[in-house]
């Protein structure tokens, strides 16, 4: 059995998607210092108080107190850059047919759940795969592509609720849209427990895939 | 540089082991391209944050805000209004800040209201004149630049009613305006378009009852297309200008227009 280069991620996918990495960090960061001037959202289970975003430790720790004027400043700047990398690679994504690899198909539910059972141990073979990702990825990625164009809607509706009102009511009014926008910020997190968690598991050749752009595949050599 | 054997032994034209070869070169080239430009991310965000400081934040950002401001002015318009709300809705807002609050305020009897414009003598007007003028009510929601927003139910003289009212409309020149409290403790710079808009108030009524002092009696300017940073309390002269100054928020890294 030999080894042969393979073609993955291109090179436009690769750039937007190691730019998007900082930006999105810096979004969220700037983002905890705006909300550190008005927090409190709670996630509860009925009476029982699960998590308040954020415990007073959580701000004092990484230094996001008395930031707000700070904290509006990077937001307000930075978010462009996400924007338009966004655009960039939606623009791409869809003119080069990159979505077919991407986005979910008929047999995408079947294949997500063979992941699911494959990581829980409970199923031996590998999940089937059609294309670069399999099933869980395919939601997993478009998910994550969904939510982010919905950050991009609701931080426009709590922008300009004037002139959008229109969007912002959509979105259920001011207040809720801004309890929209936190709670996507709190997806993209748990996105990223889960992706660097199966990015680690996928090991190396994967990984060296999304900065290289290529895979190395073993080939069955056929019998002469 | 890459090596091409003249004479390529039989054994490496298989693909497997050049493939291998390829990729290890590949992924050096990739790792390093991509330090590279780690590095000069590092290196832009060390740029950002050593600019020098314009009004309280690097001028970058401070030149973002006037570039968001400028859309938010091609946005604006005066047909464009904020929504408003039954009634019911209507609550008290929180009492954020006192910045600018003396104890030794006039009552609303002696309150006085100046407004200078370029090239004429300083008006001042006392409340019981505004009665001249057509009440209006505004049920609105106040948003705070910390996040939070109420709706409340405002009452008082639409703000265009009392420059047209007064005969007080500044010239083509002198588009910008600073309002402040008695003794400039409080300071809130505005555009002219944000004055005249139609939700814009004079307030000396919240949720039916008088204002109190700690919501800016007697006087107070509300306007839903601004930050509540904007709509100042206890609002005892109006200066137009030729020019933008900072005010007491964009002094400490705000952003000038604030705009909703």
């Amino acid at each position: 059995m030999s080894l042969r280069l393979q073609a993955k991620h291109p090179r436009l996918v690769r750039w937007s998607h190691w730019i998007n990495a900082p930006l999105l960090f810096i979004l969220i960061w700037s983002g905890l210092m705006i909300l550190w001037a008005d927090d409190g959202y709670e996630l509860r289970w009925g009476n029982l108080l699960l998590i308040r975003f954020f415990p007073d430790w959580f701000y004092r720790t990484l230094g996001l107190e008395h930031r707000l004027a700070v904290g509006m400043a990077w937001h307000f700047f930075f978010m462009w850059l996400f924007v338009v990398n966004g655009i960039l690679y939606l623009t791409y994504t869809f003119l080069s047919g990159e979505w077919r690899d991407l986005l979910p198909n008929s047999k995408t539910p079947r294949q997500a759940w063979q992941v699911v059972l494959h990581d829980l141990k409970l199923r031996k073979a590998a999940p089937e795969q059609d294309g670069k990702f399999n099933g869980a990825q395919r939601f997993a990625y478009t998910g994550v592509l969904v939510m982010a164009i919905g950050s991009v809607v609701t931080g426009l509706a709590i922008w300009k609720p004037t002139q959008l009102a229109w969007l912002t009511s959509l979105l259920g009014g001011y207040r809720a849209a801004r309890a929209e926008h936190f709670a996507l910020m709190l997806g993209y997190v748990v996105f990223f427990v889960v992706h660097l968690t199966q990015v680690i598991r996928a090991g190396w050749n994967n990984f060296r895939a999304m900065v290289t752009g290529y895979e190395l595949v073993p080939v069955q050599e056929s019998q002469p | 540089m890459t090596d091409t054997p003249a004479i390529v032994p039989p054994e490496s034209t298989s693909a497997g082991p050049s493939d291998v070869d390829r990729m290890r070169s590949m992924t050096r080239r990739s790792f390093a391209t991509g330090g590279i430009a780690a590095l000069a991310g590092v290196g832009g965000w060390t740029w950002l944050q050593t600019r020098p400081f314009a009004d309280g934040i690097p001028s970058p950002f401070r030149q973002m805000h006037r570039f968001n401001e400028q859309i938010g002015r091609a946005l604006f318009s005066t047909s464009h209004l904020a929504p408003e709300f039954p009634r019911s809705r209507a609550g008290n807002p929180r009492v954020n800040g006192r910045i600018g609050w003396q104890k030794d305020f006039p009552d609303a009897e002696g309150w006085r209201l100046s407004v200078e414009i370029p090239g004429a003598p300083a008006r001042r007007f006392a409340l019981s004149e505004m009665t001249r003028l057509p009440r209006t009510e505004l049920v609105a929601e106040f948003k705070c630049v910390e996040g939070w927003s109420q709706v409340v139910q405002w009452s008082g003289w639409r703000f265009s009613d009392f420059l047209t009212g007064f005969g007080l409309l500044p010239p083509a020149s002198a588009p910008f305006a600073l309002l402040a409290t008695p003794g400039a403790g409080y300071t809130a710079a505005l555009d002219l378009p944000s004055l005249l808009h139609p939700q814009t108030l004079l307030c000396d009524t919240m949720n039916g009852e008088p204002l109190t002092p700690s919501h800016g009696a007697p006087l107070r300017l509300v306007l839903p297309v601004k930050y509540g940073i904007k709509n100042i309390k206890w609002l005892s002269s109006i200066r137009f200008e030729s020019a933008r100054t900072t005010d007491y928020w964009t002094s400490r890294g705000y952003d000038w227009y604030a705009g909703l």
